[in-house]
């Protein structure tokens, strides 16, 4: 037993291509996180499923997802058997690294899934609603600390968008990036920062036991049976969802694009994908083809405008 | 139904067979994943989650958690028998642990470490049984300005503690000081000394660093000195098994870094390694054999092995109570909870009580069997010192190359047509600057503590002066900081005040403790 498992983990770590595999999904991060969590979720329906009969995940962690991107752009030219799993977090990683490889380099073939992010603050905070952050915000944008993710993260781009859309100078936005939504949580926990900004799974049950007060999300809807405005509806016209999407590999035909889309609609509108949601608590936002391309194109677009404006990027 | 009738219970679901089964697939399958470097319990945790699916779930919790205790008894092993660190947390037990196997002492020495492991978890296990909210409430007072005076206190003590030369060993601290500098900015996003070289955005990872200069550093020093190839190295010299004098020298470690590490574990921004560091300096003052110290004291294995599990128990404490993982593994074990529709948090121990309870109870249970698995594997593990030199190094080589590979090693760089792996390349690099640190007799784990707490030290030096708006005085404002720089201070001033008055036992005394 154990021979075996080492066998299997030796193997997966170090990414042999097993010989009859159908699709090779590569998660761009550490195993663990959302992106891998993605990939072995999408490997565990294309086989339940049937669509596929062998799937292969393999981690390639690094740099928000862009270490993970050039490997596959380098080695996966042409194979209609690759895909990467990917997301908001990496156009801007793309941006912020200078990476020589982007998003135009592979084949997007569908947005798959979301979250909001949701703003919170400690219980016994002074900010009871989003007016009176944006009041205290306005009056001196310094004195407002926001904890949330990586620096140029999608956290930090809704705090400097939301900054932005109230009419404050987004590089006075005083963000202090912690390495995750749980060391965020710590900090807004113990009073440490003013606001905590982060994926709303991260808060959820800080927010329901009492603990946190969620001021409002950053999604286009409220989610369901939830008393969480969204931003639109505190005033505030912004919207910031974190996706998730799966590419496959430069240099395939069009029929193989389009092989791939099918096997892709398949597994998202396929009982045990919609199962998968509902344990993760993830949105569905399945988007694919022109629509994809065009929604795709506009949020890298708003990206590297709002990392210019709070200064990340030159 | 109070604490005690609650643990009882879990105890009871705990102690089903099938809860037993699993608890002991996870300990043995932990021991064998930290015995080999490169595999470790995050990733272990990470495969088996897609398998474990249609489990139950206090079972594959229970089995979770057995691998993540199993993971820190393991990593010890190779520590001390091949000073080939498979994980952060046992780098300081390699430094005294390996110089005892040298000495024929490797019995002692793996036994001290599985026994303060039991004593560590144990008690760990049942403070975080009763004290998990009062703890947690602690460590989230924690700002960020308490965390860079609790590093300023680690880099004082710790410092202080490795090799024979302050000047010494402050220079292998700056180097990992500027090692750690290495990669993407936390706080601006933007990549400093990695030279347009995308495998380094993410830094210098620290397990490569340590198996390299440990193992690597000391397989060239060895090759490259034929002299003492001749030089006969004892298995076993006097008994496999802890003497009356070890017994004695051993308890009072193995307390204090229980002590030092489940607090330290349960801080969110805490870390196995940082309590192995605390404890390791600690050890080094009170011994009473200091002179020991770098050449196989056995309270610098006993007091550090004990932190180390302490603190993986001491990390379920935030992981529970607030759904907060600390560390690699724990946030693994928080995706293994979701997967199946439970969220760690305050309302954990009120909706899921019994399976909250069990798996505490599992923790202890996991926490015998690793004891009664390890010890008899002792007098076969030493006999792995026996192997002739060149076999054993040969065998270190590949192990080590192996291992990064397995962790680390996608071909991601590229010659030409040839594909190849960067972290090798990092391996073999720092490798050679290890042969030049030992040739050259400096010190080498601060180079490694350099690269551990100083990326943890700037990132919460600039939290606190950015929350502050600039204002250095928010890092004298709260009561903790101000209490760990009069400890940081002390810990200056009164060997140089005894220095200074100069005379009598006691300067002769703190001579030959510091020489």
């Amino acid at each position: 037993m154990n021979k075996l498992l080492l066998a299997a983990l030796i193997s997966s770590a170090i990414a042999v291509p097993a010989f009859a595999a159908d699709y090779t999904i590569m998660a761009p991060a550490a195993p663990g996180g959302g992106w891998d969590q993605t990939a072995r979720s999408m490997q565990e329906a294309f086989q339940a499923e049937g669509i596929s009969g062998n799937v292969q995940v393999t981690n390639v962690p690094g740099a928000g997802g862009t270490i993970g991107l050039a490997q596959f752009v380098n080695q996966s030219t042409g194979n209609p058997n690759a895909l990467i799993v990917g997301g908001y977090v990496m156009v801007g990683a793309v941006l912020t690294n200078a990476s020589p490889v982007s998003l135009a380099n592979v084949t997007p073939i569908a947005r798959l899934t979301g979250e909001s992010d949701v703003i919170v603050v400690p219980a016994a905070s002074e900010l009871k609603t989003v007016d009176d952050l944006v009041a205290k915000l306005k009056a001196d944008p310094g004195s407002v600390s926001w904890a949330g993710g990586s620096a140029g993260g999608v956290d930090h781009i809704a705090a400097g968008l939301f900054a932005k859309t109230v009419g404050v100078d987004p590089t006075t936005v005083n963000y202090i990036a912690f390495s995750g939504g749980g060391e965020a949580l710590a900090a807004v926990l113990g009073g440490q920062v003013t606001v905590g900004i982060s994926g709303l799974g991260e808060f959820d049950a800080q927010i329901k036991s009492g603990d946190l007060r969620a001021l409002a999300t950053t999604g286009s809807a409220r989610l369901e049976g939830s008393d969480i405005p969204t931003l639109g509806e505190a005033g505030v016209a912004l919207v910031v969802e974190n996706w998730r999407m799966v590419a496959a590999a430069p240099g395939i035909t069009d029929e193989q694009k389009t092989a791939i889309s099918a096997d892709v609609e398949k597994l998202v509108t396929s009982a045990t994908w919609k199962q998968t949601l509902e344990t993760k608590g993830w949105q569905d936002m399945y988007l694919s083809g022109a629509d994809f391309d065009t929604q795709l194109a506009a949020d890298i677009d708003a990206t590297s405008a709002i990392l210019k404006d709070i200064g990340l990027v030159q | 139904m109070d604490t005690f009738g609650l643990l009882a219970n879990g105890l009871l679901a705990a102690l089903q067979w099938q809860n037993l089964l699993y608890a002991l697939l996870g300990v043995t399958l932990g021991t064998a994943v930290g015995v080999l470097p490169g595999i470790g319990p995050a990733l272990t945790v990470a495969l088996l989650l897609p398998v474990t699916y249609r489990l139950d779930p206090t079972g594959s919790l229970i089995m979770f958690a057995g691998i993540y205790y199993g993971g820190m008894y393991g990593g010890s092993t190779t520590s001390i028998l091949l000073n080939t660190p498979g994980e952060s947390a046992s780098i300081v037990t390699a430094l005294e642990g390996n110089k005892m196997a040298r000495k024929g002492r490797g019995g002692p020495a793996l036994a001290t470490a599985a026994i303060g492991s039991f004593v560590a978890g144990l008690i760990a296990t049942i403070a975080l049984a009763f004290l998990a909210p009062w703890v947690v409430k602690v460590a989230l007072s924690f700002g960020p300005a308490d965390y860079f005076a609790l590093m300023v206190l680690a880099f004082i003590t710790v410092s202080a503690a490795f090799g024979d030369s302050p000047l010494r060993g402050v220079t292998a601290l700056f180097i990992g000081l500027g090692l750690g500098v290495i990669g993407i900015d936390l706080q601006t996003g933007q990549a400093r000394l990695a030279f347009g070289i995308p495998d380094l955005l993410d830094g210098i990872e620290v397990t490569t660093l340590a198996v390299a200069l440990f193992a690597i550093g000391e397989t060239l020093s060895i090759a490259s000195s034929r002299t003492q190839m001749k030089e006969e190295v004892l298995a076993v010299k006097g008994s496999v098994w802890m003497t009356l004098e070890d017994w004695k020298r051993s308890w009072g470690p193995w307390l204090r870094g229980t002590l030092i590490g489940f607090p330290i574990g349960a801080m969110p921004a805490g870390g196995a390694e940082i309590g192995t560091f605390f404890s390791y300096a600690a050890e080094r003052r009170l011994s009473k054999h200091p002179e020991e110290f770098g050449h196989g004291a056995i309270e610098g294995v006993a007091g550090p092995e004990a932190a180390n599990n302490a603190s993986a128990a001491g990390t379920l404490v935030p992981l529970l109570t607030l759904g907060l993982p600390t560390s690699a593994t724990a946030a693994i074990m928080l995706a293994g909870f979701q997967q199946f529709g439970l969220q760690p948090g305050p309302l954990l121990f009120a909706n899921n009580a019994p399976l909250v309870w069990s798996l505490i109870a599992s923790l202890l249970v996991a926490n015998f069997m690793l004891l009664v698995l390890n010890l008899p594997l002792i007098g076969l593990w030493v006999k792995l010192l026996t192997v002739p030199k060149p076999w054993l190094y040969a065998g270190i080589l590949s192990f080590a190359t192996l291992g990064t590979l397995g962790a680390n090693g996608a071909m991601s760089g590229r010659l030409g047509p040839i594909p190849f792996s960067f972290e090798l390349l990092i391996l073999l690099a720092f490798g050679i600057l290890g042969y030049g640190l030992r040739r050259f007799g400096y010190p080498i784990a601060p180079v490694v503590i350099g690269l551990i707490l100083g990326p943890l030290s700037e990132q919460q030096l600039r939290r606190a002066l950015a929350i502050s708006q600039g204002d250095p005085m928010v890092l004298i404002h709260s009561p903790i900081a101000i209490t760990l720089y009069i400890v940081a201070a002390a810990a200056v001033l009164i060997p140089l005040y005894f220095r200074i008055r100069g005379k009598g036992a006691v300067l002769s005394q703190m001579a030959s403790d510091e020489d």
